[in-house]
């Protein structure tokens, strides 16, 4: 156990605020990823997003509770188990992302918009119900797997523990990574030439259907990650954890311009930094009024979102 | 407006008489028989069609200028089902006069499954051994046939009670005739959903969980909210559980005994947590326990880091949460801990159950004190020692806390059918209410005070050791 925290100053208090505000952010952006990547290149507001989040959480949780990882565990075998979560997790979870728009959206992928949408709210509901058959209805502990330590010495005001350096080390070159493959690769050239016209892209001979089913599983496999590194940092899973985080991501995704990559990024950190210092300094109570305040605002400014470009009426 | 008032005068002479009413029906049919058997013939239906039609579907009639379409025919369609509406419930629902029904409503999905359970098994023992007749199937008391309906005031998908499915029980139970006793709520939010539905029926309420003050006493209530919860004047809600004045006192008398000297009290912005969470606060300050910060929490949160972060600049030796395992409780303890806060947290009764424990894990281990409305199976003596050991021998494991009060509400109930001796609600209610002195249950002997609240108030508190709750201390005085 920590030692008494002497003192904690007005400057540490904010910076730790900051910290907790960003780790947040981060898991957010994750997560807002896979709506805004969806978003962009079939105009569908993924709303089972969330949910496959959590059956994520929930596998990641039962595979800690199976391994029996613990804080006396060896170094080695907790490592083996951590990385072997940490590739079935996002697999599974790109696997059930790619099924559900094979099997829902892609039926629905000529109808008029509303369906789709309606039916991801059904999926959303389905999945929420799978989740609470697999973890019943109460909040369930998730074992530690290994002792988290304060990078800053155990008596330090700030806190930075080994799971937050943890989230910061998976999280930040895992959206590099995203980057570069939709600057830089075939794929992801295929996907924006998809995002900005499906047909043309069609006609240029992009397998549309494939560039589709690969957008899916990639907003799967973050969604994994982010439920991996989420179970770590909170280590609470319950059936309905995928609807909160589900609409601050897409809080996140529209803040920061739904379809815009790097605006998912910036909208989750600004949604995880205000929840925190809105907590902090104002009232837990009122830490969603004002997020979603803040995007009112924004959105009646900046229509399209911070980084969303206007898309005008082509003639 | 004269010629709207004349006709709403002939539609509802319609509706009434079922005379009336099939000889219209009869005009139109012969009418259509007419239609078929000389079709030239045919151009003129009978007013009620037409108005009923809106207009000549065939468009052989001239425009129908003198009735209104819309008004006429809503109203004509809406008697209609409100005929086919009585006749289905006269059908359904004959009041047997020697059946009495007795509900309870309690949250039955959703994670205090497992409490309201045991509060179930605890209401259904008090009939098993009421039964007077055991040869019958079914519960006899006083002459009559028991009949015991477990409702569920919780959804699936919410995970906790609503306020549309406890105001339907209400509905339900206060418009069937036979039912003459309403068990419930689990929830003190549910119960002021319930309470007004029920107060018009005169339909007698009894509590085997509901702690918020604001629901009897008129000491803490705002008058203008009790007089809503009791449109009709009169009292008809009742509990088994000492208020949660009690609580909040013997939580900040424990808290002064075990020497601490700041504290944060947080609550979940319902009625129990909030009402409990402020008598706790004022408590405190009257016995000189500095109350640092006080905040509500957003219960829909996943985690409560940030809060943590902001209650480290206070350097509290204790924070007191009012709320339940629902609510987040569990979620709290773990962020105190896993934040970097060293003091305690101390919990009211929603917290206590193996939920709690289960959803925060090892790291409570003495960090929790919980108060509790009553004494844990473990400490109960004589009648109360008896109910435990029945309960083990019936159901094959130990009672949980709230058994107990389920037992009790039921007997209770019991109590009153016997000394009402009729089936009257107002006779019931009349007879509850009046218990004194009452000892046939398992709390020991108590009665109901002017408000309706239980004089025998038992208070336990408990801390966790070792993944379990442990009994510490209690106060057992009646005041």
């Amino acid at each position: 156990m920590l030692a008494a925290v002497a003192d904690f100053s007005p400057w540490q208090q904010l910076a730790q605020h900051c910290l907790d505000g960003l780790a947040v952010g981060a898991l957010i952006a994750l997560v807002a990823l896979g709506y805004t990547m969806v978003y962009g290149i079939i105009g569908l507001i993924n709303f089972a997003h969330g949910d496959v989040f959590m059956l994520g959480a929930l596998l990641a949780w039962t595979m800690l509770e199976r391994f029996g990882l613990s804080g006396g565990s060896s170094g080695v075998a907790t490592a083996a188990g951590l990385v072997a979560i940490l590739l079935a997790a996002p697999l599974f979870c790109a696997a059930l992302n790619v099924a559900i728009d094979r099997l829902v959206y892609r039926p629905l992928r000529d109808a008029p918009p509303l369906a789709p949408l309606v039916s991801a709210i059904g999926v959303s509901f389905i999945l929420m119900n799978i989740g609470q058959f697999w973890a019943g209805e109460a909040d369930r502990n998730v074992p530690a797997p290994f002792a988290s330590h304060n990078l800053l010495g155990e008596n330090a005001a700030v806190q930075i523990r080994s799971v937050d350096a943890l989230l910061f080390a998976v999280v930040v070159p895992l959206m590099i990574l995203l980057t570069l493959l939709v600057q830089r690769t075939r794929l992801g050239r295929a996907m924006r030439a998809t995002s900005q016209n499906r047909l043309a892209a069609q006609l240029m001979g992009v397998n549309v259907e494939r560039v589709i089913a690969a957008t899916f599983g990639l907003g799967g496999a973050l969604a994994g990650v982010a439920a991996f590194i989420s179970v770590l940092y909170n280590p609470t899973v319950n059936f309905q954890m995928g609807y909160q985080n589900g609409l601050y991501a897409f809080t996140a995704a529209v803040l920061g311009g739904i379809g815009n990559i790097p605006g998912a990024v910036l909208g989750g950190l600004v949604i995880g930094l205000v929840r925190s210092l809105g907590t902090g300094y104002v009232g837990e109570r009122w830490t969603s009024a004002i997020v979603f305040a803040i995007l009112i605002l924004i959105l009646v400014f900046r229509p399209a979102g911070l980084l969303g470009r206007a898309t005008k009426e082509k003639v | 407006m004269n010629r709207r008032n004349a006709e709403s005068r002939g539609d509802v002479a319609n509706c009434k008489l079922p005379i009336a009413k099939s000889q219209f029906a009869f005009r139109n049919l012969r009418f259509e028989i007419r239609r078929i058997a000389n079709p030239r013939q045919s151009n003129v239906a009978p007013p009620g069609l037409r108005c009923f039609l809106g207009d000549d579907p065939r468009g052989l009639a001239p425009p129908a200028t003198e009735c209104r379409p819309s008004g006429a025919t809503l109203r004509r369609i809406r008697c209609i089902l409100v005929v086919l509406l009585v006749g289905l419930c006269a059908g359904c629902g004959k009041p047997d006069p020697n059946t009495i029904k007795i509900v309870s409503s309690l949250p039955r999905t959703g994670s205090a499954r497992q409490q309201s359970g045991t509060l179930v098994n605890g209401i259904r023992m008090a009939l098993d051994e009421s039964d007077e007749d055991a040869e019958q199937p079914g519960w006899q008391v006083a002459g009559f046939d028991i009949e015991y309906r477990d409702m569920d005031d919780a959804t699936a998908i919410a995970g906790t009670w609503t306020s549309e499915r406890e105001t339907a029980n209400a509905i339900q139970a206060s418009q069937d005739p036979d039912v003459m006793a309403y068990i419930g709520t689990f929830n003190s939010g549910a119960a002021k959903v319930a309470m007004p539905i029920l107060n018009r029926a005169g339909l007698l309420m009894i509590s085997p969980a509901n702690t918020a003050v604001e629901l009897t006493n008129p000491e803490f209530a705002d008058p203008r909210e009790l007089a809503g919860l009791r449109p009709s004047g009169k009292i008809n809600f009742c509990r088994v559980v000492p208020g949660d004045d009690q609580q909040a006192l013997f939580a900040a008398e424990w808290t002064k005994e075990l020497g601490f000297q700041r504290v944060v009290v947080l609550d979940d912005n319902e009625v129990y947590g909030k009402g409990i969470a402020t008598l706790y606060a004022e408590n405190c300050e009257r016995l000189g326990i500095e109350v640092a910060y006080r905040d509500s929490i957003d219960v829909k949160s996943q985690e409560f880091r940030s809060l943590m972060t902001r209650i480290r600049r206070y350097e509290p030796e204790l924070i007191y949460f009012g709320g339940t395992t629902q609510s987040k409780g569990g979620q709290l303890a773990k962020d105190m801990v896993e934040a970097g806060l060293t003091c305690k947290m101390m919990v009211p009764d929603g917290c206590y159950e193996e939920a709690f424990i289960e959803s925060a894990g090892a790291r409570l281990n003495d960090r929790v004190y919980v108060t509790f409305g009553g004494l844990p199976p473990s400490e109960q003596t004589g009648a109360g020692l008896e109910f435990v050991e029945r309960y083990r021998q019936v159901h094959g494991v130990e009672p949980d806390v709230y058994s107990v009060y389920g037992y009790e509400a039921a007997s209770a109930v019991l109590e009153a059918i016997r000394r009402a001796g009729k089936k009257d609600r107002a006779a019931i209610l009349d007879a509850c209410l009046g218990i004194k002195d009452f000892s046939r249950g398992a709390l020991g002997t108590w009665s109901f005070d002017e408000n309706g609240d239980i004089t025998n108030s038992q208070i336990s508190g408990n801390a966790i050791r070792d993944g379990k709750f442990v009994f510490v201390k209690k106060r057992a005085a009646a005041e």
